[in-house]
Protein backbone atom coordinates (compact mmCIF):
# COMPACT_ATOMS: atom_id res chain seq x y z
CA UNK A 1 0.00 0.00 0.00
CA UNK A 2 1.18 3.51 -0.74
CA UNK A 3 1.50 6.02 2.07
CA UNK A 4 -1.57 7.76 0.75
CA UNK A 5 -3.60 4.54 0.98
CA UNK A 6 -2.26 3.85 4.44
CA UNK A 7 -3.26 7.31 5.57
CA UNK A 8 -6.71 6.88 4.13
CA UNK A 9 -7.12 3.49 5.78
CA UNK A 10 -5.92 5.02 9.07
CA UNK A 11 -8.41 7.89 8.93
CA UNK A 12 -11.23 5.55 7.90
CA UNK A 13 -10.45 3.36 10.91
CA UNK A 14 -10.66 6.36 13.21
CA UNK A 15 -13.83 7.64 11.56
CA UNK A 16 -15.40 4.22 12.13
CA UNK A 17 -14.59 4.59 15.86
CA UNK A 18 -12.14 1.69 15.77
CA UNK A 19 -9.17 2.15 18.11
CA UNK A 20 -5.61 2.31 16.86
CA UNK A 21 -3.36 -0.27 18.52
CA UNK A 22 0.44 -0.21 18.96
CA UNK A 23 1.40 -2.39 15.99
CA UNK A 24 -0.96 -0.67 13.54
CA UNK A 25 0.41 1.66 10.91
CA UNK A 26 0.00 5.29 11.95
CA UNK A 27 1.23 8.60 10.55
CA UNK A 28 4.43 9.84 12.21
CA UNK A 29 2.68 12.97 13.39
CA UNK A 30 -0.02 10.91 15.10
CA UNK A 31 2.65 8.90 16.91
CA UNK A 32 4.56 12.01 17.94
CA UNK A 33 1.46 13.85 19.07
CA UNK A 34 0.44 10.91 21.23
CA UNK A 35 3.93 10.49 22.65
CA UNK A 36 4.00 14.14 23.66
CA UNK A 37 0.51 14.23 25.05
CA UNK A 38 0.72 10.96 26.97
CA UNK A 39 4.18 11.67 28.38
CA UNK A 40 3.20 15.18 29.45
CA UNK A 41 0.09 13.80 31.02
CA UNK A 42 2.27 11.23 32.85
CA UNK A 43 4.66 13.94 34.03
CA UNK A 44 1.67 15.90 35.36
CA UNK A 45 0.62 12.96 37.50
CA UNK A 46 4.13 12.58 38.90
CA UNK A 47 4.80 16.28 39.52
CA UNK A 48 1.25 16.52 40.87
CA UNK A 49 2.33 14.44 43.84
CA UNK A 50 4.55 17.26 45.09
CA UNK A 51 2.03 19.93 46.16
CA UNK A 52 -0.05 17.33 47.96
CA UNK A 53 2.89 15.47 49.42
CA UNK A 54 3.66 18.74 51.18
CA UNK A 55 0.71 18.07 53.53
CA UNK A 56 1.03 14.35 54.26
CA UNK A 57 3.01 14.89 57.45
CA UNK A 58 0.78 17.79 58.47
CA UNK A 59 -2.68 16.37 57.82
CA UNK A 60 -5.07 17.26 60.66
CA UNK A 61 -5.96 13.66 61.57
CA UNK A 62 -4.83 10.10 60.99
CA UNK A 63 -7.88 9.54 58.78
CA UNK A 64 -7.04 12.50 56.54
CA UNK A 65 -3.41 11.42 56.43
CA UNK A 66 -4.32 7.90 55.31
CA UNK A 67 -6.65 9.31 52.64
CA UNK A 68 -4.03 11.74 51.38
CA UNK A 69 -1.36 9.03 51.27
CA UNK A 70 -3.68 6.81 49.24
CA UNK A 71 -4.43 9.65 46.86
CA UNK A 72 -0.79 10.53 46.32
CA UNK A 73 0.00 6.85 45.76
CA UNK A 74 -2.76 6.78 43.15
CA UNK A 75 -1.11 9.68 41.34
CA UNK A 76 2.11 7.68 41.14
CA UNK A 77 0.07 4.78 39.76
CA UNK A 78 -1.56 7.05 37.19
CA UNK A 79 1.85 8.26 36.10
CA UNK A 80 2.91 4.65 35.59
CA UNK A 81 -0.20 3.66 33.61
CA UNK A 82 0.55 6.57 31.32
CA UNK A 83 4.30 5.96 30.99
CA UNK A 84 3.39 2.39 30.14
CA UNK A 85 0.94 3.55 27.43
CA UNK A 86 3.59 5.94 26.10
CA UNK A 87 6.15 3.17 25.75
CA UNK A 88 3.86 1.23 23.41
CA UNK A 89 4.66 3.98 20.89
CA UNK A 90 8.35 3.11 20.92
CA UNK A 91 9.86 5.49 23.46
CA UNK A 92 12.11 4.49 26.33
CA UNK A 93 11.21 5.34 29.89
CA UNK A 94 14.59 6.87 30.59
CA UNK A 95 14.38 9.30 27.68
CA UNK A 96 10.84 10.25 28.60
CA UNK A 97 11.93 11.11 32.12
CA UNK A 98 15.02 12.89 30.83
CA UNK A 99 12.76 15.08 28.72
CA UNK A 100 10.98 16.21 31.87
CA UNK A 101 14.21 16.88 33.74
CA UNK A 102 15.77 18.88 30.92
CA UNK A 103 12.59 20.89 30.43
CA UNK A 104 11.94 19.58 26.92
CA UNK A 105 8.66 18.11 28.10
CA UNK A 106 6.15 20.08 30.10
CA UNK A 107 3.57 19.21 32.72
CA UNK A 108 0.35 20.91 33.69
CA UNK A 109 0.94 24.42 35.03
CA UNK A 110 -1.48 23.92 37.89
CA UNK A 111 1.23 22.13 39.85
CA UNK A 112 3.37 25.24 39.84
CA UNK A 113 1.13 26.80 42.47
CA UNK A 114 1.89 26.32 46.17
CA UNK A 115 -0.31 24.57 48.75
CA UNK A 116 -0.41 27.12 51.55
CA UNK A 117 -3.06 25.76 53.92
CA UNK A 118 -4.82 22.48 54.66
CA UNK A 119 -7.88 23.75 52.79
CA UNK A 120 -5.76 23.72 49.62
CA UNK A 121 -5.73 19.93 49.74
CA UNK A 122 -9.52 19.68 49.71
CA UNK A 123 -9.70 22.36 47.03
CA UNK A 124 -7.21 20.54 44.83
CA UNK A 125 -9.33 17.40 45.08
CA UNK A 126 -12.49 19.26 44.21
CA UNK A 127 -11.31 21.75 41.57
CA UNK A 128 -8.01 20.48 40.19
CA UNK A 129 -8.99 16.83 40.07
CA UNK A 130 -12.44 17.93 38.94
CA UNK A 131 -10.97 19.81 35.99
CA UNK A 132 -8.64 16.91 35.23
CA UNK A 133 -11.59 14.52 35.24
CA UNK A 134 -13.36 16.60 32.57
CA UNK A 135 -10.35 16.10 30.32
CA UNK A 136 -9.85 12.48 31.27
CA UNK A 137 -13.42 11.36 30.81
CA UNK A 138 -13.17 12.73 27.28
CA UNK A 139 -9.89 10.85 26.82
CA UNK A 140 -11.42 7.46 27.69
CA UNK A 141 -12.74 7.73 24.12
CA UNK A 142 -9.46 8.86 22.56
CA UNK A 143 -8.46 6.98 19.42
CA UNK A 144 -5.24 5.38 20.66
CA UNK A 145 -6.15 2.13 22.45
CA UNK A 146 -3.52 1.97 25.22
CA UNK A 147 -4.13 5.64 26.12
CA UNK A 148 -7.91 5.13 26.25
CA UNK A 149 -7.52 2.04 28.45
CA UNK A 150 -5.18 3.85 30.85
CA UNK A 151 -7.78 6.62 31.07
CA UNK A 152 -10.58 4.22 31.98
CA UNK A 153 -8.47 2.92 34.84
CA UNK A 154 -7.55 6.43 35.95
CA UNK A 155 -11.10 7.78 35.80
CA UNK A 156 -12.32 5.02 38.10
CA UNK A 157 -9.82 6.16 40.71
CA UNK A 158 -10.18 9.90 40.17
CA UNK A 159 -13.71 9.80 41.43
CA UNK A 160 -12.38 9.01 44.91
CA UNK A 161 -9.98 11.94 44.62
CA UNK A 162 -12.66 14.45 43.85
CA UNK A 163 -15.12 13.14 46.42
CA UNK A 164 -12.62 13.11 49.27
CA UNK A 165 -11.67 16.69 48.36
CA UNK A 166 -15.21 17.96 48.34
CA UNK A 167 -16.03 16.13 51.57
CA UNK A 168 -12.98 17.61 53.24
CA UNK A 169 -14.14 21.11 52.22
CA UNK A 170 -17.65 20.31 53.41
CA UNK A 171 -16.26 19.64 56.88
CA UNK A 172 -14.35 22.94 56.86
CA UNK A 173 -17.41 24.79 55.58
CA UNK A 174 -19.35 23.66 58.65
CA UNK A 175 -16.49 24.48 61.01
CA UNK A 176 -15.35 27.57 62.87
CA UNK A 177 -15.17 31.04 61.39
CA UNK A 178 -11.45 30.59 60.82
CA UNK A 179 -12.00 27.26 59.05
CA UNK A 180 -14.65 28.74 56.79
CA UNK A 181 -12.36 31.65 55.96
CA UNK A 182 -9.53 29.23 55.16
CA UNK A 183 -11.86 27.26 52.88
CA UNK A 184 -12.99 30.39 51.00
CA UNK A 185 -9.42 31.62 50.68
CA UNK A 186 -8.30 28.33 49.12
CA UNK A 187 -11.19 28.41 46.64
CA UNK A 188 -10.31 32.01 45.76
CA UNK A 189 -6.70 31.10 45.02
CA UNK A 190 -7.36 27.88 43.06
CA UNK A 191 -10.40 28.82 40.99
CA UNK A 192 -8.66 30.74 38.23
CA UNK A 193 -5.65 28.42 37.90
CA UNK A 194 -8.14 25.52 37.67
CA UNK A 195 -9.89 27.23 34.75
CA UNK A 196 -6.50 27.73 33.12
CA UNK A 197 -5.95 23.96 33.18
CA UNK A 198 -8.13 23.65 30.07
CA UNK A 199 -5.57 25.62 28.11
CA UNK A 200 -5.83 28.65 25.84
CA UNK A 201 -9.04 29.64 24.13
CA UNK A 202 -9.92 27.55 21.10
CA UNK A 203 -9.00 30.46 18.85
CA UNK A 204 -5.43 30.35 20.27
CA UNK A 205 -4.87 26.61 20.39
CA UNK A 206 -3.37 25.86 17.04
CA UNK A 207 -3.22 22.12 17.21
CA UNK A 208 -6.82 21.41 18.11
CA UNK A 209 -8.03 20.82 14.57
CA UNK A 210 -5.71 17.94 13.75
CA UNK A 211 -6.13 16.39 17.19
CA UNK A 212 -9.90 16.52 16.79
CA UNK A 213 -9.73 14.96 13.33
CA UNK A 214 -7.61 12.13 14.71
CA UNK A 215 -9.93 11.91 17.70
CA UNK A 216 -7.04 12.27 20.12
CA UNK A 217 -9.04 15.13 21.62
CA UNK A 218 -12.77 14.92 21.37
CA UNK A 219 -13.85 18.20 22.90
CA UNK A 220 -12.27 21.62 22.63
CA UNK A 221 -10.67 23.52 25.51
CA UNK A 222 -13.55 25.98 25.67
CA UNK A 223 -16.22 23.28 25.64
CA UNK A 224 -14.59 21.48 28.55
CA UNK A 225 -14.03 24.71 30.49
CA UNK A 226 -17.68 25.69 30.11
CA UNK A 227 -18.81 22.27 31.26
CA UNK A 228 -16.59 22.61 34.34
CA UNK A 229 -17.85 26.09 35.22
CA UNK A 230 -21.50 24.99 34.95
CA UNK A 231 -20.92 22.13 37.36
CA UNK A 232 -18.85 24.08 39.90
CA UNK A 233 -21.31 26.95 40.19
CA UNK A 234 -23.88 24.50 41.51
CA UNK A 235 -21.47 22.58 43.73
CA UNK A 236 -20.04 25.64 45.47
CA UNK A 237 -23.52 26.44 46.76
CA UNK A 238 -23.48 23.22 48.80
CA UNK A 239 -20.36 24.51 50.53
CA UNK A 240 -21.97 27.87 51.25
CA UNK A 241 -18.92 29.44 49.62
CA UNK A 242 -18.54 31.61 46.53
CA UNK A 243 -16.44 31.50 43.37
CA UNK A 244 -14.22 34.59 43.01
CA UNK A 245 -15.78 35.88 39.80
CA UNK A 246 -18.22 38.82 39.84
CA UNK A 247 -19.13 38.13 36.22
CA UNK A 248 -20.55 34.66 36.81
CA UNK A 249 -24.10 34.78 35.52
CA UNK A 250 -26.65 32.35 34.14
CA UNK A 251 -27.24 32.96 30.46
CA UNK A 252 -30.77 32.00 29.52
CA UNK A 253 -29.92 32.02 25.83
CA UNK A 254 -26.92 29.70 25.87
CA UNK A 255 -28.15 27.71 28.90
CA UNK A 256 -24.68 28.07 30.37
CA UNK A 257 -23.03 30.28 32.93
CA UNK A 258 -21.12 33.25 31.54
CA UNK A 259 -17.89 33.86 33.37
CA UNK A 260 -15.16 36.47 33.59
CA UNK A 261 -11.94 36.71 31.63
CA UNK A 262 -9.00 34.55 32.64
CA UNK A 263 -5.78 36.45 33.35
CA UNK A 264 -3.99 35.19 30.25
CA UNK A 265 -0.86 37.07 31.18
CA UNK A 266 -0.56 34.97 34.34
CA UNK A 267 -1.32 31.87 32.29
CA UNK A 268 1.56 32.54 29.89
CA UNK A 269 3.94 33.47 32.67
CA UNK A 270 3.40 30.13 34.42
CA UNK A 271 3.59 28.19 31.15
CA UNK A 272 6.89 29.90 30.39
CA UNK A 273 8.34 28.79 33.71
CA UNK A 274 7.76 31.87 35.82
CA UNK A 275 5.08 30.47 38.12
CA UNK A 276 5.51 30.47 41.90
CA UNK A 277 6.93 26.91 42.06
CA UNK A 278 8.22 25.95 38.58
CA UNK A 279 11.85 25.80 39.66
CA UNK A 280 11.15 24.05 42.93
CA UNK A 281 9.05 21.30 41.30
CA UNK A 282 11.66 20.42 38.72
CA UNK A 283 14.43 20.47 41.28
CA UNK A 284 12.46 18.12 43.51
CA UNK A 285 11.97 15.66 40.64
CA UNK A 286 15.66 15.77 39.65
CA UNK A 287 16.75 15.34 43.25
CA UNK A 288 14.51 12.29 43.66
CA UNK A 289 15.89 10.80 40.44
CA UNK A 290 19.54 11.44 41.33
CA UNK A 291 19.26 10.29 44.92
CA UNK A 292 17.50 7.14 43.76
CA UNK A 293 20.34 6.23 41.39
CA UNK A 294 22.08 3.96 43.88
CA UNK A 295 18.84 2.05 44.49
CA UNK A 296 18.40 1.44 40.78
CA UNK A 297 22.02 0.33 40.45
CA UNK A 298 21.85 -1.93 43.50
CA UNK A 299 18.64 -3.58 42.29
CA UNK A 300 20.17 -4.22 38.87
CA UNK A 301 23.33 -5.68 40.46
CA UNK A 302 21.25 -7.89 42.74
CA UNK A 303 19.20 -9.21 39.82
CA UNK A 304 22.38 -9.92 37.82
CA UNK A 305 23.86 -11.83 40.77
CA UNK A 306 20.70 -13.89 41.21
CA UNK A 307 20.62 -14.67 37.49
CA UNK A 308 24.26 -15.76 37.55
CA UNK A 309 23.61 -18.05 40.49
CA UNK A 310 20.58 -19.56 38.74
CA UNK A 311 22.64 -20.13 35.58
CA UNK A 312 25.41 -21.80 37.59
CA UNK A 313 22.92 -24.11 39.27
CA UNK A 314 21.38 -25.02 35.94
CA UNK A 315 24.78 -25.88 34.40
CA UNK B 1 11.52 33.99 8.17
CA UNK B 2 11.17 31.81 11.21
CA UNK B 3 7.65 30.88 12.20
CA UNK B 4 6.85 29.42 15.58
CA UNK B 5 3.78 27.33 16.13
CA UNK B 6 2.62 26.83 19.64
CA UNK B 7 1.08 23.41 20.08
CA UNK B 8 -1.31 22.33 22.79
CA UNK B 9 -2.02 18.66 23.07
CA UNK B 10 -3.56 18.40 26.49
CA UNK B 11 -5.15 21.35 28.21
CA UNK B 12 -2.62 23.92 29.30
CA UNK B 13 0.48 21.91 28.39
CA UNK B 14 2.24 23.31 25.35
CA UNK B 15 4.50 21.30 23.08
CA UNK B 16 7.93 22.52 22.04
CA UNK B 17 7.62 25.85 20.33
CA UNK B 18 8.82 24.59 17.01
CA UNK B 19 6.71 21.48 17.14
CA UNK B 20 9.82 19.39 16.44
CA UNK B 21 10.09 15.65 16.93
CA UNK B 22 10.70 14.22 20.39
CA UNK B 23 14.29 13.74 21.49
CA UNK B 24 16.07 10.94 19.64
CA UNK B 25 16.05 7.83 21.77
CA UNK B 26 19.50 7.22 23.20
CA UNK B 27 20.91 3.98 24.55
CA UNK B 28 18.37 2.29 26.75
CA UNK B 29 19.41 1.84 30.34
CA UNK B 30 15.93 0.90 31.44
CA UNK B 31 15.30 -2.27 33.38
CA UNK B 32 13.52 -4.90 31.30
CA UNK B 33 9.88 -4.21 30.47
CA UNK B 34 7.29 -6.72 31.71
CA UNK B 35 3.70 -7.15 30.57
CA UNK B 36 1.29 -7.64 33.45
CA UNK B 37 -1.76 -9.92 33.44
CA UNK B 38 -4.24 -9.99 36.32
CA UNK B 39 -6.89 -12.54 37.27
CA UNK B 40 -9.59 -10.44 38.92
CA UNK B 41 -11.25 -13.40 40.62
CA UNK B 42 -11.12 -17.18 40.70
CA UNK B 43 -12.81 -18.59 37.63
CA UNK B 44 -11.84 -15.77 35.27
CA UNK B 45 -8.96 -15.51 32.79
CA UNK B 46 -5.90 -13.44 33.42
CA UNK B 47 -6.29 -10.21 31.50
CA UNK B 48 -3.61 -7.87 30.21
CA UNK B 49 -3.57 -4.63 32.21
CA UNK B 50 -0.37 -2.84 31.22
CA UNK B 51 3.36 -3.00 31.70
CA UNK B 52 6.13 -1.96 34.05
CA UNK B 53 9.90 -2.06 34.43
CA UNK B 54 11.60 -4.38 36.90
CA UNK B 55 14.96 -6.07 37.30
CA UNK B 56 13.48 -9.54 37.68
CA UNK B 57 10.20 -11.46 37.86
CA UNK B 58 9.85 -11.14 41.60
CA UNK B 59 10.20 -7.37 41.52
CA UNK B 60 7.82 -7.24 38.57
CA UNK B 61 5.15 -9.09 40.55
CA UNK B 62 5.62 -6.91 43.62
CA UNK B 63 5.47 -3.72 41.57
CA UNK B 64 2.45 -5.02 39.68
CA UNK B 65 0.76 -5.53 43.04
CA UNK B 66 1.37 -1.87 43.90
CA UNK B 67 0.51 -0.45 40.51
CA UNK B 68 -2.40 -2.60 39.36
CA UNK B 69 -4.11 -4.04 42.46
CA UNK B 70 -4.38 -1.16 44.93
CA UNK B 71 -8.12 -1.78 45.23
CA UNK B 72 -8.17 -5.57 45.34
CA UNK B 73 -8.49 -5.83 41.57
CA UNK B 74 -6.65 -9.15 41.50
CA UNK B 75 -6.14 -12.54 43.08
CA UNK B 76 -3.35 -13.67 40.76
CA UNK B 77 -0.65 -11.91 38.76
CA UNK B 78 1.30 -13.08 35.72
CA UNK B 79 4.29 -11.17 34.44
CA UNK B 80 5.99 -11.89 31.12
CA UNK B 81 9.00 -10.11 29.68
CA UNK B 82 7.67 -7.97 26.84
CA UNK B 83 10.46 -9.18 24.55
CA UNK B 84 9.16 -12.75 24.93
CA UNK B 85 5.76 -11.93 23.48
CA UNK B 86 5.32 -12.74 19.83
CA UNK B 87 2.49 -10.99 18.06
CA UNK B 88 0.65 -11.47 14.79
CA UNK B 89 1.14 -8.62 12.35
CA UNK B 90 -1.78 -6.29 11.68
CA UNK B 91 -0.78 -5.91 8.02
CA UNK B 92 -1.16 -9.67 7.56
CA UNK B 93 -4.59 -9.79 9.16
CA UNK B 94 -6.27 -10.26 5.81
CA UNK B 95 -4.54 -13.52 4.94
CA UNK B 96 -4.38 -14.71 8.54
CA UNK B 97 -8.10 -14.56 9.22
CA UNK B 98 -9.32 -15.13 5.69
CA UNK B 99 -10.05 -18.88 6.12
CA UNK B 100 -12.77 -18.13 8.69
CA UNK B 101 -14.47 -15.42 6.66
CA UNK B 102 -16.63 -17.59 4.37
CA UNK B 103 -17.77 -20.25 6.82
CA UNK B 104 -20.97 -18.84 8.18
CA UNK B 105 -22.25 -22.39 8.74
CA UNK B 106 -20.03 -22.44 11.82
CA UNK B 107 -22.49 -20.14 13.56
CA UNK B 108 -25.69 -21.49 15.16
CA UNK B 109 -27.77 -18.76 13.55
CA UNK B 110 -27.04 -20.27 10.11
CA UNK B 111 -29.63 -22.97 10.80
CA UNK B 112 -33.32 -22.30 10.38
CA UNK B 113 -35.31 -24.43 12.79
CA UNK B 114 -39.03 -24.61 13.53
CA UNK B 115 -40.27 -22.18 16.19
CA UNK B 116 -41.28 -25.10 18.43
CA UNK B 117 -37.63 -25.67 19.17
CA UNK B 118 -36.93 -22.88 21.62
CA UNK B 119 -33.61 -23.76 23.03
CA UNK B 120 -31.06 -25.56 20.89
Amino acid sequence: MSVHDLEKHFQDTIDAEIKIEPLDWMPDAYRKTNIRQISQHAHSEIVGMLPEGNWISRAPSLKRKAILLAKVQDEAGHGLYLYSACETLGTSREETINDLHTGRAKYSSIFNYPTLTWADIGTIGWLVDGAAIMNQVMLTRTSYGPYARAMVRICKEESFHQRQGFESLLVLSKGSEAQRAMCQDAINRWWWPALMMFGPRDSESTNSDQSMKWKIKRKTNDELRQQFVDICVEQVKLLGMTLPDPNLKWNEETKHYDFGEIDWNEFWQVVKGNGPCNLERLQARKKAWEEGAWVREAAAAHAAKKQKRADANAA
Amino acid sequence: MKTYIRLFFYGDIPGQETGSAPAPQGPKNDWPLWEVFIRSKQGLDHKHVGSLHATDAQMAIENARDVYTRRQEGVSIWVVKSQDIHASRPEESGELYDPAADKIYRHPTFYDLPDEINHM
